[in-house]
């Protein structure tokens, strides 16, 4: 974690927003060489289900990819991997070339102890499908607790940060209200602040919609809209394929725990080469987005 | 209806304490306008709630029998109050009381203690652990607690004495006659702690487990140290499912102390049994012991009401009123009413 980053928010913001009006001035922008992320050959099985075979993935810094695909194809389990919520049976995954959750020593991958990988963690943001949010603590609680546990912030200023944060999600007024008082895409959105307040280098969005009603959708939606402007890597797994097309610099398409195909959203909406992915996207797609 | 309406909410306190149906008769000019059936305005017209009286009867007769009750309890000579009243607050039946509390408070905290470690280990991926553990609850839950403190009070009969020295050798740091170590005290506290240490380890675990996975998830996700996600984040939310049981427990271990007595160890029960022995008032002694179980578990009580309101934070929506605050609410309103 850069001190040098987290001290001058507003340059760093100011620089990667690049004139986008709807970028907060307290945007905490992580320069362009921070979140590249290196996804190898990783495969994973539960029991007898291999979910993942074998997929490999690269994400630049500052890049927008978007994972979509049938349930069941391994999409979440992939992003978990990334945080090493999910440890892989194979193949390895780098952060700006340093290994997630391994240490190599002599010719062997050895895990990390727990504290290392908590360390990494706060690198990497996640927020969930179901928010997931800390039910006995208030918004303003969720948003600090990070920062002065794993980051040993003084409460004064992750308490600062933490009103910033809320405000660019705008949630100010609500600090004080415990997430069951939050609608749930107001919840979603304290969830998204709590992760950018350890200033990750990547934030992985696993389903980030697909528990809110759909008419609270488009709040949380704007919210990740804005953070793709400002230079933090993102890995978004969703079922909104209109906001995909909109945000992704790489669409990736999942079935059965490979990677089926992957490119631009023109590419890969407008045009798919894959057989599988047309007839996924002759499902999900209402014609008359098909342009 | 928009017209017919002013007209006849005007008019209604004119007609209010009239029956209904005369209500109705007075305005037939406002429905000439209106076609099809004639629309009634029922506004104005004071709303009278359903009469139950099944619930009347019970109420009554319910009150007649606590009626009888008490009458009984206050005339009855062989309740004999005056001996309560003169042993209730005794030298020492407060003796007795005092140790009693001691038993229970230090019974409880090992208790809950060693049962949130032996909980833990329930829950680790060490199958020696969980075996352990499951082992213990096992064998303290299936024997009587009367066997396990006579048991230990008896361990000196087992192993004449006990030393602290490396196993395997004769080397030997200190040795102590088992009797000496083992007061009535000792096996009281160790019986009951073990015993309590079973059966709260369970509710512990319980309370754990109740705790959405995707809670530690997002807290490990986020960084933060296991101590830490299970001191802040799990067990608060766990002490909600929690607590009820563990007073339970609390409330039945005060009562429990009094099976102590056993070992002729001089808690409440024992006092008052050693007292009724040589006066022969058993009835009126009983009650002593009887009422201060009561007040003891009615303190508590009011500890545990404050202790779940505090950690039911962020569960509810609004936290209810304390009675406390609802009384003050009550004279709040009151008060208003009156000054109007």
């Amino acid at each position: 974690m850069s001190t040098a980053v987290t001290e001058t928010p507003t340059t760093a913001a100011a620089a990667a927003a690049g004139g986008s009006p709807s970028a907060a001035p307290a945007a905490s922008s992580p320069s362009a060489s921070r979140g590249h992320v290196e996804i190898t050959d990783v495969r994973k099985s539960f029991g007898a289900t291999d979910v993942l075979k074998g997929v490999s993935l690269t994400v630049p810094p500052g890049g927008v990819a978007v994972i979509v695909g049938p349930s069941g194809s391994g999409k979440s389990t992939l992003l978990r991997t990334i945080n090493h919520l999910e440890k892989v049976d194979d193949g390895y995954i780098t952060i700006d070339g340093e290994l997630v959750g391994y240490r190599l020593r002599g010719n062997k991958l050895h895990e990390l102890r727990e504290k290392d990988i908590l360390k990494q963690r706060t690198d990497i943001g996640m927020v969930f499908q179901n928010f997931n949010l800390f039910p006995h603590l208030t918004a303003l609680e969720n948003v600090i607790e990070a920062p002065i546990v794993a980051l040993r912030k003084p409460k004064e200023e992750a308490r600062k940060r933490a009103l910033e944060l809320l405000d660019r999600v705008g949630l100010k007024d609500r600090a004080n209200a415990y997430p069951r008082q939050l609608s749930g895409g107001q919840q979603q959105r304290v969830a998204i602040a709590r992760a950018l307040a350890l200033n990750p280098k990547i934030l992985l969005f696993d389903e980030p919609t697909s528990a809110l009603d759909p008419e609270l959708v488009n709040e949380v939606l704007d919210v990740i809209r804005e953070l793709a402007t400002s230079g933090t890597t993102l890995i978004i797994v969703t079922h909104e394929m209109g906001f995909a097309r909109d945000v992704a610099d790489t669409v990736v398409f999942m079935d059965e725990g490979q990677i089926v195909e992957q490119g631009s959203p023109q590419e890969i909406f407008s045009n798919p080469r894959e057989p599988r992915t047309r007839s996924f996207f002759s499902k999900v797609i209402e014609p008359a987005f098909n342009i | 209806m928009s017209s017919t309406a002013t007209t006849v909410a005007q008019s209604a306190p004119s007609t209010a304490g009239r029956p209904a149906s005369a209500g109705a008769a007075d305005t037939p000019t406002n429905t000439e306008k209106t076609a099809g059936p004639p629309a009634v305005d029922y506004s104005g017209y004071k709303l009278v709630p359903a009469k139950h009286p099944g619930r009347w009867v019970g109420t009554v007769l319910v009150a007649l029998g606590l009626a009888a009750v008490l009458w009984s309890l206050a005339t009855n000579p062989r309740w004999e109050w005056g001996v309560v009243a003169q042993w209730f607050t005794a030298q020492s039946v407060v003796n007795g009381l005092i140790e009693t509390l001691k038993l229970t408070a230090i019974s409880g905290a090992f208790g809950f203690i060693l049962g949130f470690v032996l909980a833990l280990m329930r829950l680790s991926a060490s199958p020696l652990l969980v075996g352990v553990s499951w082992t213990f609850s096992w064998i303290f839950r299936s024997t009587p607690l009367l066997v396990q403190l006579l048991l230990w009070y008896n361990l000196g009969y087992l192993y004449e004495k006990v030393s602290l020295g490396i196993p395997f050798t004769d080397v030997r740091f200190f040795e102590v006659q088992t009797t000496t170590l083992i007061s009535q005290f000792a096996a009281a506290v160790l019986g009951l702690t073990l015993n309590q240490a079973a059966y709260s380890a369970e509710i512990i675990r319980g309370g754990i487990l109740s705790v959405d996975q995707g809670q530690l998830e997002a807290a490990a996700a986020l960084g933060i140290p296991a101590w830490r996600r299970s001191t802040r984040i799990v067990l608060p939310q766990a002490m909600r499912a929690i607590l009820p049981t563990a007073f339970n427990e609390i409330i039945g271990l005060v009562k429990g102390t009094s099976i102590v007595y056993v070992l002729a160890y001089s808690e409440l029960f024992y006092t008052v049994q050693v007292i009724y022995n040589r006066t022969q008032q058993v009835l009126p002694l009983l009650l002593v012991a009887t009422l201060w179980y009561v007040v003891i578990t009615s303190v508590l009580s009011v500890f545990q009401y404050y202790i779940e309101r505090h950690y039911s934070k962020g569960a509810v929506r609004n936290l209810p009123l304390t009675p406390l605050q609802k009384v003050r609410r009550f004279f709040a309103t009151h008060a208003v009413k009156e000054s109007r």
